[in-house]
């Protein structure tokens, strides 16, 4: 059986002496039946997948609403032109959640990371520190399936669905998923790794899911990078030693009430929120005019 | 949830229900007809009509129906593909009653002149329901190979089908049994861990009372 808690996970890493990755492969093996190397193989070809994704990415993409694509060949055109706060690591990593958001608007193939609206946030962070060289393919692996655990619990104790729980269960499950990976590439401790998946959903909860004209495109595309943004801070808090105090399966549990306290019109419906703007909703008028 | 549900699956964009899960509504349908479907009539209902264009449901329940898996890179191109296919489509919206949000209505014909009526609902996660077929009530995932027997409302019939299939060494991994208001029909959803074999579809055909036999072998 998966995990239900981050508690049990953590008390399993340290009963038997196993790295965290190690803990939530065995658990998955147990509950799926497959073997070890067929598992393993199944992670290389999501990475292999994520990888492809930002290759394949084009300027000239649009999404069949017209409304996106072509914003990280900005967002990299600045970077290299030096108009851009973020130093390069940084800049990257908004650029390729950027680009796999953007691939997915525009009916490419992505990997959904928990879900598609949020499938840019993980191979944000981590496509950087691969083509740097920071870590192998072996390592991203690891980190992932250290990202799915975590994902795991919040899918037992919360939701992963915007229709359910808003996007706090999409791209700030995504994110806080992402940032337990990052502290695990960084070689931080499994306690860290809780700590900053912890301080990552903290700082999305409450997130509403509002949808302009019901597409995944407007506010998703730019909310996967604040995703990978708040992911790599939440990282670098925890490996700087900062905690967040209230822990993951508590936090978990708080997005849980959360989601259940919001109105269903901020829940993927497309009717509150952005959604309900004038503008928003000129959008979807526009949207669905293009459909008669 | 499993591991390979958070991490995954790798799909076409954008919407895991209306997209990834169309494609499998569509995929299904072509399934359960059997043949190459010809022509197709789509209606779009509920959330499927108001977004599915800006989702790309239209494309991806044609992409399925021309045999395509949600994760197809062609399935933007399927209108294109199915006219090179020659699959004639139409896609128009429909307001069912108390139906999911998500809902499709396919009629199909497939080259050997069957028709067949679908009804799918995509429920989340790329997930499917049929709801439907021909016009009788059936509720299954299409996760596993599938047999679906309509037969008249008399005794006997659930024993006769699934003698036949334990002759077939078919081992049956979930049943559901469903009485229709019309027609004074029962229907059988027989989920199998086997796919089921062309013999044992003719051979339900024949038994007295069995008044139509569909499969959907994975
Ligand atoms: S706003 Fe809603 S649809 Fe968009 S990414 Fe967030 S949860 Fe998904």
């Amino acid at each position: 059986m998966s995990y239900t808690s981050v508690r049990e996970m953590l008390n399993a890493c340290k009963a038997n002496g196993k790295p965290l990755y190690e803990v939530i492969l065995e658990s998955d093996l147990a509950e799926s039946g497959l073997s070890r190397a067929a598992s393993e193989a199944e992670m290389r070809r999501l990475w292999a997948v994520m990888c492809q994704t930002s290759a394949d990415y084009r300027a000239c993409d649009r999404s069949m609403s017209g409304f996106a694509g072509g914003d990280a060949a900005k967002m990299e055109a600045a970077a290299a032109g030096g108009v851009l706060l973020s130093g390069s690591y940084l800049s990257e990593v908004m650029a390729e959640a950027l680009k796999t958001a953007e691939c997915n608007a525009c009916m490419k193939r992505i990997v959904a990371a928990p879900t598609a609206g949020s499938c840019g946030v993980l191979p944000a962070v981590l496509l950087p520190l691969y083509r740097a060289g920071v870590c192998d393919e072996d390592a991203v692996c690891r980190a992932l399936f250290v990202a799915a655990g975590f994902g795991q619990v919040v899918a037992a104790r919360a939701t992963l669905a915007g229709a359910e729980g808003g996007c706090q269960a999409e791209v700030g499950a995504a994110s806080a998923m992402a940032a337990a990976a990052l502290v695990d590439l960084r070689g931080g401790t499994a306690e860290a790794c809780a700590e900053a998946f912890a301080m990552a959903l903290t700082n999305l909860e409450g997130l509403v899911c509002d949808p302009v004209a019901g597409l995944v495109e407007l506010p998703c595309i730019k909310r996967n990078v604040i995703g990978a943004v708040n992911a790599v801070s939440a990282a670098d808090m925890a490996m700087a030693g900062i905690v967040g105090h209230i822990p993951a399966d508590e936090v978990i549990d708080a997005v849980a009430e959360v989601g259940a306290a919001m109105s269903k019109d901020l829940r993927e419906t497309g009717i509150g929120g952005l959604a309900g703007t004038p503008t928003g909703q000129k959008i979807r008028e526009i949207v669905t005019m293009g459909q008669q | 949830m499993r591991l390979f549900d958070v991490l995954g699956p790798v799909m076409t964009g954008p919407s895991s229900s209306h997209t990834a899960g169309a494609v499998r509504i569509g995929l299904t349908a072509r399934r359960l007809l059997g043949s190459r479907p010809l022509n197709a009539e789509i209606q779009l209902h509920g959330s499927f009509a108001a977004t599915g264009r800006g989702h790309g449901t239209d494309k991806a329940l044609v992409a399925g129906l021309l045999g395509m898996q949600p994760d197809d890179p062609r399935i933007p191109q399927s209108f294109e593909l199915a006219r090179q296919a020659g699959l004639q489509f139409s896609v128009g919206s429909v307001t069912l009653r108390g139906a999911h949000p998500n809902t499709a209505v396919l009629h199909l014909t497939g080259e050997d002149g069957r028709s067949l009526e679908v009804v799918g609902a995509s429920i989340g996660g790329g997930r499917i329901s049929i709801c439907q077929i021909d016009g009788i009530t059936t509720n299954f995932g299409a996760d596993y190979n599938t047999l679906i027997v309509h037969n008249l409302d008399t005794p006997g019939h659930v024993a006769a089908v699934t003698g036949c299939l334990s002759d077939h060494a078919i081992n049956i991994a979930t049943m559901q049994l469903y009485r229709s208001t019309a027609g004074g029909y029962a229907v059988m959803v027989l989920e199998c861990d086997q796919p089921i074999p062309d013999e044992v579809i003719a051979e339900l055909r024949q038994k007295p009372g069995i008044v139509k036999v569909t499969s959907l072998n994975l």
